[in-house]
C-alpha cells in the first residue's frame, strides 16, 4: 500500500505518464491518415442505402406505382401525400405523389410496403434545396430521378433481391 | 550597399532619422511576427490534425497554405460587437492591453550577438515586468464585457497567471544565477559550447518547470481553463471580429515570446548544437528560430495530447509543486556554487 503510494508519486513527479502519452500521440504523428476527402472521395456504401426516394418506371417506360396508397398510410412521418384517378385506358395511377422530404425519417417504410416496387430509396444523399419548398419532392421531380439513376437502383435491388 | 542607403536616408531625413530608424526596426521585428503567428495557427491545425490521423487543413491554396490568410480575412471583415451594457472604453482596452506586451517584450529578445533592438542590461527583468502585464488585458476584457461568464473567464484567468508567474520567476531566478547577468544577451554567450553547456541539462528541474508553466502563462491546452475554446465560455465571450482576433494574435505572439525565451534561457539561444565545424556554418539567427520551433512544436503536442486540467489541479500545480521544485533547485544551485563543482553550474 505505502510502496504503491510512493511509485505513484514517483511516476507522477517525474511525468511517466505524460511522455508515454506524448509517445503515443507521437507514433500517430506519423501513422496513415483516415480522412475521406469526401466530394472526390467517398465511403463504400450499402445495396441498402436509405437515401433520396425515386418512382420507377417498367423498361416499356409505364410508371410503376399503382396508387395502392401502401406507402402513404404506413409512413410514420406523414411525409406522403397521394392522390389517384383512373386513366383513360382504365388503370389506376396516382394524379399527385409527394413527398416532404423535410418530415421523411428516411426509414424505408414505404419502399418495403410497395408491392410494385415503385417508390425506393437511392443512394443519393448529398442533394439540396435552394429555396423553401426545393424539399418538397413532387411526382415529377420523383420519376424524374428515377429515371436518372435508374441503372444503379436496379442493381442494388438485384443485389439484394436474395435476402428479401 | 546598407550602409550607404543608411547614411543617404540619414542625410535626407536630418533630426527625425532616429524615429524613422526605430520605426523601421520595428516593422521588422513585428511583421515577421505576425506572419509567424499565422503560420502558427496553421501548423497547429496540421500537427493536431495529423496526431489525431486526420490531414487539417488543405483546401485553400495548395495544401491549404493560404487558410490562415483566409482566416484573417473572415476575421477582419466581421462586425465587432460591443455588448450595450459594457463599458466601451474598457472594452476596446482590453485587447490592446492584451497585445502590446506581447509585442513589446520583443524589444529586448535578442537574435544573433549583434540583431538586437534594445541591448538592455536589465533586459530579463524588463521581459518579465512586461510579460505579466499582458493578464490586464485579459481581466480587463472579462470586467469590461459585463457578462458573468466572462468575468469568471478573467477572474481565472487573474488567478492561473499570477500563480504561474512566480514558477517562472523562479525558474529564471535560477538562469541568472547560473549566467551571473540579467543581460539576454550575456545569458546567451554563457552557453557557449555546444548542447551540454546549455542551461537545461544544470538546471533541468527549472527547464521543465518554466517549459510547462509557459504553456500555463499563454492559457494553453491543458491549462487552458481560461477560455476553454471548445466547451467552457472564457473571458473573450463578448468579443468577436477583429476584438477577437486581436486576443487571438496576442496568444499566438505570447506563445512565440515564451518559445523564443525558453531558448534564450535555457536552449543556448543562437548558439549552434555543436561548436564544431558543419554546425558553425548556418547563422545563429536560424539556430534560434530552429530551437523556437522546436518549443512551438512541443506546445503544439501538448495540446493534442493531455486532457485539460481541473481548476484546482492546475492551482495545486503552481502553488504546491512548481514553487517548492523551483526553490529547492535554486538551493541546490546556489550551494553547489559555494563547491569545488560550482563550474558545472555556470
Amino acid at each position: 500500500m505505502n510502496m504503491d503510494r510512493i511509485k505513484d508519486f514517483f511516476s507522477t513527479f517525474l511525468l511517466i505518464e505524460l511522455l508515454k502519452g506524448m509517445a503515443l500521440t507521437g507514433r500517430y504523428l506519423f501513422a496513415r491518415k483516415i480522412t475521406i476527402q469526401f466530394p472526390e472521395e467517398r465511403t463504400p456504401m450499402s445495396p441498402r442505402f436509405r437515401g433520396l426516394h425515386a418512382l420507377r418506371r417498367y423498361p416499356n417506360g409505364e410508371e410503376r406505382c399503382i396508387a395502392c396508397k401502401l406507402c402513404e398510410t404506413i409512413c410514420p412521418a406523414l411525409a406522403i401525400t397521394i392522390d389517384l384517378a383512373q386513366r383513360e385506358d382504365g388503370s389506376r395511377r396516382t394524379t399527385r405523389y409527394d413527398i416532404d422530404l423535410t418530415k421523411c425519417i428516411f426509414c424505408g417504410y414505404c419502399e418495403e410496403s410497395c408491392p410494385v416496387d415503385a417508390i425506393v430509396e437511392t443512394r443519393i444523399f448529398d442533394y439540396h434545396g435552394e429555396s423553401r419548398g426545393d424539399l418538397l419532392y413532387t411526382k415529377e421531380k420523383l420519376l424524374a430521378v428515377g429515371d436518372q439513376n435508374e441503372e444503379q437502383i436496379a442493381k442494388d435491388r438485384a443485389a439484394d433481391a436474395r435476402y428479401r | 550597399m546598407f550602409e550607404t542607403v543608411i547614411l543617404s536616408l540619414q542625410g535626407l531625413l536630418g533630426p527625425v532619422w532616429p524615429l524613422v530608424y526605430s520605426m523601421v526596426k520595428i516593422v521588422a521585428i513585428v511583421a515577421p511576427l505576425m506572419l509567424g503567428v499565422a503560420y502558427l495557427t496553421y501548423a497547429e491545425r496540421k500537427i493536431i490534425g495529423y496526431m489525431q490521423v486526420r490531414i487539417g487543413p488543405n483546401r485553400v491554396g495548395p495544401k491549404g497554405w493560404l487558410q490562415p490568410i483566409a482566416d484573417a480575412l473572415k476575421l477582419m471583415t466581421k462586425e465587432i460587437i460591443i455588448p450595450s451594457g459594457s463599458n466601451k472604453a474598457l472594452f476596446i482596452l482590453g485587447p490592446i492591453l492584451a497585445i502590446a506586451p506581447a509585442l513589446a517584450a520583443w524589444a529586448v529578445v535578442p537574435f544573433s550577438p549583434e540583431l538586437v533592438l534594445a541591448n538592455v542590461d536589465a533586459s530579463l527583468l524588463y521581459i518579465m515586468a512586461i510579460t505579466s502585464m499582458g493578464v490586464y488585458g485579459i481581466v480587463l476584457a472579462g470586467w469590461a464585457s459585463n457578462s458573468k461568464y466572462a468575468f469568471l473567464g478573467g477572474m481565472r484567468a487573474a488567478a492561473q497567471i499570477v500563480a504561474y508567474e512566480i514558477a517562472m520567476g523562479f525558474a529564471l531566478v535560477g538562469v541568472l544565477m547560473a549566467a551571473q547577468s540579467l543581460n539576454l544577451v550575456q545569458i546567451v554567450k554563457a552557453q557557449q559550447g555546444g548542447v551540454f553547456s546549455w542551461y537545461w541539462l544544470p538546471l533541468f528541474p527549472l527547464f521543465i518547470v518554466y517549459l510547462i508553466a509557459s504553456v500555463a502563462e499563454t492559457n494553453r491546452a491543458p491549462f487552458d481553463v481560461v477560455e476553454g475554446e471548445s466547451e467552457i465560455v472564457g473571458f473573450h465571450v463578448e468579443y468577436s471580429g477583429m476584438a477577437f482576433a486581436v486576443f487571438f494574435l496576442a496568444e499566438y505572439a505570447n506563445m512565440i515570446l515564451v518559445a523564443t525565451l525558453t531558448s534564450i534561457m535555457f536552449l543556448g539561444g543562437w548558439n549552434p548544437l555543436f561548436d564544431v565545424a558543419p554546425f558553425t556554418w548556418i547563422p545563429g539567427f536560424f539556430w534560434l528560430i530552429g530551437k523556437v520551433c522546436f518549443v512551438l512544436f512541443l506546445f503544439l503536442w501538448f495540446r493534442a495530447t493531455f486532457p485539460r486540467y481541473r481548476y484546482d489541479q492546475i492551482m495545486r500545480l503552481g502553488w504546491k509543486v512548481f514553487i517548492p521544485v523551483t526553490l529547492v533547485w535554486i538551493l541546490v544551485v546556489g550551494a553547489m556554487m559555494q563547491t569545488p563543482y560550482g563550474y558545472l553550474f555556470h
